[in-house]
């Protein structure tokens, strides 16, 4: 008996607790938007932030209000921006690449030189902080991979030469890693093959960046005047090669004394790294 | 008064939900990552705690005893947790969206919590009156939060230590958690019912 009343009563708080919901569900019934949610999961969904909105979702609801085009997701690039404007009925104003993360320092560990070991908390902000950073050169890669942690792509990964490596596969140029770089190390660049990049960024005189790096900008003008379009100028005591007007030409690197000068596409990996230390250390035996 | 204030302090600080009786250790060692999800999971169970334990203990006093139904209590209080945790979402959506966002995911993951079953049994079995009852809940979802807030705030200075291997991780959190007991082992006795 004592078992069937049990049963009874749950059941009957029970309904009266789903009736409850019911009803509630119905006065309180919010309309939203179905086009938010297609939008939604067309979008890339890593919740990066570089359209300057909280997260995929409010991006979402902020292009079918029409607050920002389909083409300001910058990590969906062109083919998300396709089928978002083809969903809502809207164009895309462009049909543009996403740029490319590029990390304008190639002082790798076996090039630079310490200026004190640095114990602390491993991370570039904190390290950068502290007495100018534990690297001689007051402008260079810390190695500590705040650039890494920060990319929801994984495009990013810290090589054994102790310099970030982008997959230009992965990188959707978001721009996380330059923001977060405390050294503003890595820039932006429209996508290509061609052209040379100047990959320093010290403006440290000649004499100060030699002791500190073999690989850095020492300012000695030599691709200024050898450059037969003028595409390179001095930024202070920096090389800073236009890459529109660059034409591939390849004279700049041929006479850049320390080595600083690379073409796009041989940005030195870490086996050459290595190696070009190797060889080093054999020539000074 | 005075029963009220000790029953605030008592179960703040001496008899602290997590830890002191071990009640919600999971959202404690889950959530306890970022300060900023420490203080939504908060106000999320200082909500639904007051709330559950009013809800319940009124069932309780005038359903569930006049009826001689009080074995049943540990089922009709989960099915009263849920239902109401999915009504106060309901709610909110509709009436405040702003809380609705704050509370965000917290709001149903309470569902499952041990902590907020334990406080509804907990204020019928004391045998707390209907407003010590809801200070009760009050100071214990308080008490949930102080521990929660300290345990955020240690792990985010964790995160920057050098550490050695073997205590990455959970391990150290643990330690951690375990040292924090300790600690709060220090109002014992300090102050009873």
């Amino acid at each position: 008996m004592i078992f069937i009343y049990a049963i009874a009563a749950l059941g009957l708080i029970g309904l009266l607790f789903g009736l409850g919901l019911a009803t509630a569900a119905k006065v309180f019934h919010v309309e939203t938007d179905p086009r938010v949610e297609e939008v939604n999961d067309l979008l890339p969904g890593a919740n990066c932030g570089a359209c300057g909105y909280p997260g995929c979702m409010k991006f979402a609801e902020a292009v079918v209000k029409g607050e920002v085009g389909p083409d300001d997701c910058i990590p969906g690039g062109e083919e998300v921006s396709r089928e978002i404007a083809s969903l809502l009925g809207k164009e895309t104003s462009s049909s543009s690449t996403p740029p490319l993360a590029t990390v304008f320092c190639i002082g790798d560990i076996y090039r630079t030189t310490d200026s004190f070991i640095y114990d602390g908390v491993k991370d570039c902000a904190i390290d950068a902080s502290f007495y100018d950073g534990h690297k001689a050169c007051s402008y260079g890669c810390l190695g500590w991979g705040n650039c890494v942690r920060v990319c929801p792509f994984d495009a990013i990964r810290m090589g054994s030469h102790g310099l970030p490596v982008v997959d230009p596969e992965k990188c959707t140029g978001c721009e996380l890693c330059a923001k977060e770089c405390p050294r503003d190390l890595i820039k932006m660049l429209p996508r290509g093959d061609e052209g040379y990049l100047a990959l320093c960024t010290s403006q440290d005189r000649g004499k100060t960046v030699s002791k500190a790096c073999e690989v850095g900008c020492i300012a000695c003008k030599a691709c200024v005047k050898v450059c037969p379009v003028d595409a390179i100028e001095m930024d202070g005591k920096l090389a800073v090669i236009d890459l529109e007007k660059c034409t591939d030409c390849g004279d700049c690197e041929e006479k850049c004394p320390p080595g600083t000068i690379h073409r796009r596409t041989a940005i030195p990996t870490e086996e050459e790294a290595r190696a070009a230390a190797e060889q080093k250390e054999k020539e000074t035996a | 008064m005075e029963t009220l204030l000790s029953i605030i302090f008592i179960y703040i600080f001496v008899e602290n939900f997590v830890l002191h009786r071990f009640f919600g250790i999971c959202p404690f060692l889950g959530v306890s990552r970022k300060m900023e999800t420490a203080i939504g999971m908060s106000m999320a169970v200082i909500f639904v705690m007051t709330m559950a334990t009013l809800v319940t203990w009124l069932l309780y006093t005038f359903v569930l005893i006049p009826f001689n139904l009080g074995y049943l209590q540990i089922v009709t209080f989960i099915l009263v947790i849920a239902s109401l945790v999915q009504l106060v979402e309901t709610v909110l959506r509709k009436i405040s969206p702003t809380l609705y966002q704050g509370l965000g995911i917290f709001l149903p993951l309470i569902t499952t919590n041990c902590a907020v079953l334990a406080v509804t049994l907990l204020a019928v079995r004391l045998e707390f009156a209907f407003i010590e009852s809801i200070v009760f809940a009050l100071a214990a979802s308080v008490g949930f939060s102080l521990a929660l807030i300290i345990m955020a705030g240690i792990r985010e200075r964790l995160e920057m230590a050098n550490m050695p291997d073997v205590l990455q991780g959970s391990a150290v959190t643990l330690i951690t958690a375990g040292i924090l007991s300790i600690a709060f082992l220090g109002f014992q006795g300090m102050l009873s019912l």
